[in-house]
């Protein structure tokens, strides 16, 4: 259950990742980042934190059995 | 700054010897690494071509970061931002990051496996085992070779135009424009990375990865904060970026809403390239990929919205190029008139440029040795010294001809690279196929790889003309070219005869 939710955490920012909201807006986030660039970059790290939790709950077990049998 | 101010610098640019001499020092220190990384070297061709498949997890990261990472990372983003404006962040970066460790977990793990288990140490191997078809391995290879071929000149004619826009001034009396040219650039990089893959193959590579790896996304930091103090502090740059260049800091009117859904094609194409197969059969273990799938895209995020930045500032301060992909150099030496750091911001550029071209070089190598020769001569006919010094000729081989390929190439790379990645990503159906699909049959797949190219060449002919980002119906023409690939690959399968299921068993765990 834990590994199925955290693939849909991917598949949540794969969506997200499309932020048409944002498309013409020049708003600056802390002064200096415009806010498309802000959101893009929160998705990376976000993505990384949905890749963590994938490679805890979703890892393929047995594929090192499987590799070393040769 | 302003932009008149900025015109004045561009007139006065240094001429110091001290950036050179900075960029001399790293490269004669990543010659001291690849001469240290040659002691662990084992001697055997397995250690040559795949490291003993020993390498841990931090170095699979770097060095798999670093062959990822091409010129493009800090030189192409930049120009492209300078260009298109921060769009290019969600267009380019922020979707590899996704689909890069996607491909990763799916089918690098995969392939380690299987690679393991078949003792493969190609691509091709790999597709000529799972399908039982000499033929699918004559029609591959002469592709993937076509296609990595211009990803190589990124490399060297990258560093050639860094170098020449870094040394301007500097030889009056000895080169055109006082310029390092780039035929003698492309002499020295080929030089070096030529020198310490040829005594120790992919184990010296990926030291030399981590090493340039560490050194890149240092100077990208460093250049971001450099140039922001020098624009009057972040938070100045981006108003002068608001008030002279507005439209750069979104992305109405710059990218289009299918360019952006349908770039998210173009990172698929690290499932096929065949350097990077070559690093992920290196891993010790199944599960040293998992640094590489979790850090992945926050080292992406870390190289590329800094550069983003630089690219969008440098519109904004008016600084101008005669090519979009000249400002990153252009600004270091317009803004920062530092002579030691403009040298330490080259050799990052450099850094970027060389853990690709390090991982292509041997790649190709053992591609030639082990696809040609040992596939048509059979592999008891050497012994395994033989085998290690077939590899380390084509090496040689594939440097020298790529280095005359970029003494001739006269267009502008960059155009080149969008065009290499769709060829690969559009491979990706194959290699997802084949790992995951027990029904696709060997005509499938050849099928699939013929009209690949095929409708490959009619839209790389049709773009030729084109101005700017080649687009068909609003969309990458990748996209194209992937769907005809996956709708051949799949109707011809399913038209085919089964493959045999003993062979078919073979790849599959229980």
């Amino acid at each position: 259950m834990a590994g199925k939710l955290a693939w849909g955490f991917v598949l949540v920012l794969a969506v997200l990742h499309y932020d048409f909201w944002y498309w013409d807006d020049r708003t600056l986030v802390f002064g200096f980042v415009p806010i498309g660039l802000f959101y893009q970059a929160m998705i990376s790290l976000l993505a990384g934190l949905a890749w963590f939790l994938v490679v805890r709950f979703a890892w393929p077990s047995k594929i090192e059995e499987w590799a070393a049998e040769g | 700054m302003t932009p008149a101010l900025i015109q004045a610098g561009q007139a006065a640019e240094a001429a110091s010897l001290t950036p050179l001499l900075v960029v001399g020092g790293y490269l004669g220190l990543l010659l001291i690494l690849g001469f240290v990384s040659t002691r662990f070297f084992r001697g055997t061709s397995n250690d040559y071509f795949v490291a003993t498949r020993s390498i841990g997890p931090f170095m699979l990261l770097m060095s798999v970061f670093g062959t990822t990472m091409t010129a493009f990372a800090l030189v192409g983003s930049t120009g492209k931002s300078y260009e298109f404006g921060v769009g290019v962040y969600g267009l380019m970066a922020s979707t590899s990051g996704i689909v890069h460790s996607l491909v990763f977990f799916l089918v690098g793990i995969k392939l380690w496996a299987i690679g393991k288990r078949h003792n493969y140490v190609t691509q091709i191997q790999y597709f000529r085992g799972r399908f039982q078809s000499n033929a699918l391995g004559y029609v591959l290879f002469p592709i993937l070779v076509a296609l990595i071929i211009p990803y190589l000149l990124i490399g060297l004619i990258g560093a050639g135009a860094v170098a020449k826009a870094v040394t301007r001034g500097m030889f009056p009396d000895t080169f055109d424009g006082g310029a390092v040219p780039p035929w003698l650039t492309g002499l020295v990089v080929s030089g070096v990375v030529l020198f310490y893959v040829f005594l120790g193959g992919v184990r010296s590579a990926a030291w030399a990865n981590t090493f340039q790896t560490c050194v890149f996304m240092v100077m990208g930091v460093v250049a971001f904060f450099l140039i922001a103090n020098k624009l009057g502090g972040v938070q100045a740059a981006s108003e002068q970026l608001l008030a002279n260049a507005p439209e750069h800091a979104a992305r109405e009117g710059m990218i289009g809403h299918w360019q952006f859904l349908s770039y998210a094609f173009i990172p698929l194409s690290v499932g096929m390239f065949p350097h990077l197969f070559q690093h992920w059969l290196t891993a010790r273990s199944a599960k040293t990929f998992r640094l590489t799938t979790v850090a992945h895209p926050i080292f992406i995020m870390i190289v590329w919205a800094p550069c983003i930045l630089i690219g969008v500032w440098a519109a904004g301060a008016g600084i101008e190029v005669p090519t979009a992909n000249a400002i990153l150099p252009k600004t270091v030496v317009t803004l920062v008139q530092q002579p030691v750091i403009t040298g330490l911001l080259t050799a990052g550029i450099l850094a970027a440029i060389m853990s690709s071209l390090d991982s292509q070089f041997v790649c190709l190598g053992t591609m030639f040795s082990n696809d040609v020769v040992l596939h048509l001569a059979g592999k008891d006919r050497f012994t395994d010294a033989q085998k290690l010094w077939l590899g380390r000729g084509f090496i040689v081989f594939v440097v020298a001809v790529t280095y005359v390929l970029s003494l001739l190439y006269p267009g502008n790379v960059f155009d080149l690279g969008v065009w290499s990645f769709s060829g690969f990503a559009s491979l990706f159906p194959l290699v997802f196929a084949a790992v995951y699909w027990r029904r696709v049959t060997a005509a499938g797949a050849l099928a699939s790889v013929l009209v690949m190219a095929a409708v490959w060449i009619y839209f790389f002919w049709s773009g030729l003309e084109a101005e700017g980002e080649y687009l068909v119906f609003g969309l990458m023409p990748v996209t194209f070219i992937f769907l005809a690939s996956i709708a051949t690959l799949v109707v011809v399968s399913l038209l085919t005869r089964p493959p045999n299921a003993e062979v078919v068993d073979r790849f599959f765990a229980k």
